[in-house]
């Protein structure tokens, strides 16, 4: 899939989000193309909220791999002041993540991007294709995804228009972390159970890890030893009690688990339907 | 001191070793609208415990909303809610397209393809048949086979999934009858006769109550076979024979001047170092040299995996060339005899141009004028003048230039293409490769030196008649130049030397071009290109 959108986009990106599907989808591209260098760039869409943790890795990782890593913000929504606090994570989401992308993407010219999706997160990436066109707005269109028959991927787009290609559609929260394990694939402290300082909101635990979170009447920050099953803006982004210290650990967590993974995501319940509409905005 | 196990220590070796011995088992559901698609597979995930609490919350949520703020909020869940992802969708209370699910059991992991029963159901079918192992056929018990039925047995073994399951649903509504699942049963084998498939199995089931979904019914004690999930786990579906070896070439991998591999997926057979393979649609025959995986070099490497092959000589090959073990070619045509699946408003007609794209080869192509439509029910091909959205044809596709394809029942992989609009670049429509015009392509075939080395003889010549002339002129010059120089250095003389090399340049450049066009008249000893005899694997 990797190589394939390679040969038929003049100009794709990855976008690196850091966390474990990112982790593995870099891996697996600097496999499909070694002995050689990544014949592509990777693009960080920099919130600003992101957990301290998840941006010391970010360039830890592009250090170490020499990685030709693009970290960008949407700065008309920083001078805004724009902040998933105040302003909530549906207006958050669309100007810090949705704007800020297609900004980058503008910018850049890029014509096909790869993504770390897979099909079991939530319902309605189940018919997701694994490249997924885009119009010149950067917005999906049901009607006018392209059948996949065979391992037959249609990555041509015309000028203007884009793909988003994912290479791990079909993969599981367990493959990967099975996959984590065989490869040795370094992935962000966050994923392994820690004391940290938590508040309960919403019926998330949310990690308190600057001093911009402020606490509501009646929060009462605690050390709870948690981890994170998924890695995002972290006050929107719930941790779960956990004494998975290890990938090894996790994997048994999971086999053991009977909640679903997106399930520590503020933005995925902003009512029936969410992801279907962030996504014909142009969200990832 | 006490000793007690280790917490952590549950046993991940061998719970790597179990997964990764675990298969794939992918497969296709069928059925028409109502006869209870959803509200199975709904319960295969269900019932294999595979659903998540926060999942079955959603769903309870769903359930709840869906009968009304007043209304009593019975807590039957309908499983077949869980299966629609799309608002809009779910709206419309219809499903537009193939969904993909993931699950695993302690034996296998599965991926189904749902292709919904609706107006596009042929074109949806087809898609999610194309990469299925066996095809799950849901008939109503109540109903019976219906024309639906056929259509969906027939597009799914036109694609090439050779094990059908038929569940004969809602087994409630007949009184649990082994009498009506009998008829069902001697009714679809009577049918399927001539499909192309390997095996039908039958299974009497209740999606709704679950009976043989997971568990076996305590309705059914007269039904011995296995249930729906315990077949689903067990089903034999390993490739019948061995097929040689293809892999197309995807990615030509040039980091630095000392470096040149071909990396690409392999689609069929093995291959290993030192193995000759030949190269298509040129011909050449090559030794692999090294396979290159980022995790070091393989000796060996099997259909499944992406890997890169250098060979022992410099060789011109690119993307869409497919590589083959020797001996084994391919189709190599511009010429194809193919089954099309159309998906477009706009029909397929002789006058539109389109692209194929086979394996990683694209090429022009424009369909013949004598095209066919299969009537589904019927089964017979009827001429038409054009294939139209969500038919199943036959037409003869001509390229602008040789590819290597397979015959699509041999590999599936190397047999399949889809069909793009040249301006939008949209998928519209997918075929499959029946026959190749090998005998007269109207591209010439490079020749190939086969694993023999035989060498073809040469029936028509490429020098053109100035070139040749061009060549003898250069060529008189340089000799007679050296000619003069040495008459000049014996006799002392410029005019005897330029005397004679000037008689020499006009008299033997003529005599030069007679024999010069003879040659080009002899085949005997040449290797370059012929259209050779008709080539078929
Ligand atoms: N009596 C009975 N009804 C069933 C059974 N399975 C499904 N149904 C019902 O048949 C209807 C159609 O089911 P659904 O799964 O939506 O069908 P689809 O259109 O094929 O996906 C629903 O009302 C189901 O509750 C069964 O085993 N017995």
């Amino acid at each position: 899939i990797l190589r394939e959108a390679v040969a038929e986009c003049s100009n794709p990106v990855l976008l690196y989000s850091i966390g474990k599907d990112s982790a593995v989808l870099l891996h697996l591209a600097r496999k499909a193309f070694a002995p050689g260098k990544l014949p592509f760039r990777l693009l960080h869409i920099d919130t600003t909220w992101k957990f301290r943790d998840m941006i010391a890795f970010r360039d830890a990782q592009a250090r170490e791999l020499g990685l030709d890593l693009i970290v960008h913000t949407n700065a008309d929504g920083l001078k805004r002041g724009i902040s998933p606090i105040i302003h909530g994570s549906d207006l958050y989401t669309d100007v810090m993540k949705t704007q800020a992308l297609r900004q980058a993407l503008d910018a850049y010219g890029f014509n096909a991007a790869f993504g770390g999706a897979r099909r079991d997160e939530e319902a309605s990436r189940s018919k997701e294709r694994v490249f997924s066109l885009r119009n010149a707005q950067h917005r999906w269109d049901p009607k006018r995804q392209r059948p996949e028959p065979w391992r037959l991927y249609n990555g041509r787009a015309r000028r203007g228009e884009s793909v988003r290609v994912f290479p791990l559609s079909n993969w599981t929260e367990l493959d990967v972390w099975l996959y984590i394990h065989q490869e040795n694939i370094p992935v962000v402290p966050l994923y392994f159970a820690a004391p940290r300082p938590v508040v309960e909101r919403d019926g998330l635990l949310i990690m308190i890890d600057d001093a911009r979170l402020p606490l509501k009447p009646g929060e009462q920050p605690q050390i709870r030893t948690v981890r994170f099953r998924t890695l995002g803006c972290y006050p929107l982004t719930g941790a779960i009690e956990s004494e998975a210290a290890s990938v090894p650990d996790i994997i048994r967590e999971l086999i053991e688990s009977r909640y679903s993974e997106r399930r520590g995501r503020l933005i995925d319940h902003d009512g029936p339907g969410s992801m279907e509409r962030k996504k014909q905005e142009g969200y990832f | 001191m006490t000793v007690r196990p280790d917490p952590g220590a549950f046993a991940l070796d061998s719970f790597l070793d179990q997964q990764e011995q675990k298969s794939l088992l992918r497969f296709v559901v069928c059925g028409s609208v109502d006869h209870g698609k959803s509200t199975l597979i709904g319960r295969l995930l269900y019932e294999a415990k595979l659903l998540f609490q926060d999942q079955l919350e959603a769903l309870m949520g769903t359930a709840a909303a869906a009968s009304g703020a007043g209304g009593t909020a019975h807590q039957e869940i309908d499983f077949s809610l869980l299966l629609d992802g799309l608002v809009a969708e779910r709206e419309q209370k219809i499903t537009i397209d193939v969904a993909y699910r993931l699950f695993t059991t302690d034996r296998r992991k599965f991926i189904v393809a749902d292709a919904p029963g609706h107006e596009q159901y042929t074109r949806n079918m087809a898609t999610g048949a194309s990469t299925a192992d066996l095809a799950l056929i849901l008939v109503n018990a109540a109903e019976g086979l219906t024309s639906q039925t056929r259509r969906h047995s027939l597009i799914v073994s036109t694609l090439g999934v050779r094990h059908l399951v038929v569940a004969v649903n809602k087994m409630d509504l007949v009184g649990w009858s082994q009498e009506r699942f009998d008829r069902i049963e001697a009714d679809f084998r009577a049918f399927a006769a001539d499909l192309d498939v390997a095996d039908v199995t039958f299974i009497p089931v209740a999606a709704r109550s679950g009976d043989n979904v997971v568990n076996r019914s305590p309705h059914m004690a007269w039904y011995r076979g296995p249930t729906l999930l315990a077949h689903l786990e067990q089903a034999d579906i390993a490739p019948h024979d061995e097929q040689p070896f293809r892999m197309p070439i995807q990615w030509v991998n040039r980091p630095n001047a000392e470096f040149r591999g071909y990396s690409g997926l392999i689609t069929a057979g093995e291959v290993f170092s030192g193995m000759a393979v030949q190269i298509w649609p040129s011909g050449r025959l090559v030794r692999v040299e090294r396979i290159v995986t980022a995790g070091g070099d393989a000796d060996l490497a099997v259909a499944g995996e992406s890997v890169t092959l250098t060979f022992d000589q410099e060789v011109d090959a690119s993307r869409g060339d497919v590589l083959a073990e020797a001996g084994a070619a391919p189709l190599v045509s511009d010429r194809l005899s193919a089954r099309v699946v159309w998906m477009s408003e706009q029909p397929l007609t002789p006058e539109g141009r389109y692209l194929v794209k086979a394996a990683t080869a694209t090429a022009q192509a424009t369909a013949g004028a004598e095209m066919q439509v299969i009537d589904l029910d019927s089964r017979r091909a009827l001429p038409s003048a054009r294939i139209a959205n969500n038919e199943i044809g036959a037409c003869v596709l001509t390229l602008d230039r040789l590819i290597s394809v397979d015959r699509y029942r041999a590999n599936r992989a190397t047999g399949g293409f889809i069909i793009l609009d040249p301006e939008s670049y949209d998928t519209i429509g997918l075929g499959i490769v029946e026959a190749a015009d090998t005998a007269q392509p109207r591209a010439r075939i490079p020749a190939a030196p086969g694993p023999d080395g035989v060498k073809r003889l040469l029936t028509r010549t490429h020098e053109s008649r100035l070139r040749s002339a061009a060549k003898a002129l250069t060529w008189r010059i340089v000799a007679s130049l050296v000619a003069f120089a040495i008459l000049l250095a014996l006799t002392g003389s410029v005019g005897i030397a330029g005397s004679v090399a000037l008689a020499d340049i006009v008299g033997r450049t003529i005599l030069y071009y007679l024999h010069e066009r003879m040659w080009a008249r002899i085949a005997w000893g040449n290797q370059g290109t012929s259209p050779p005899a008709a080539r078929s694997c």
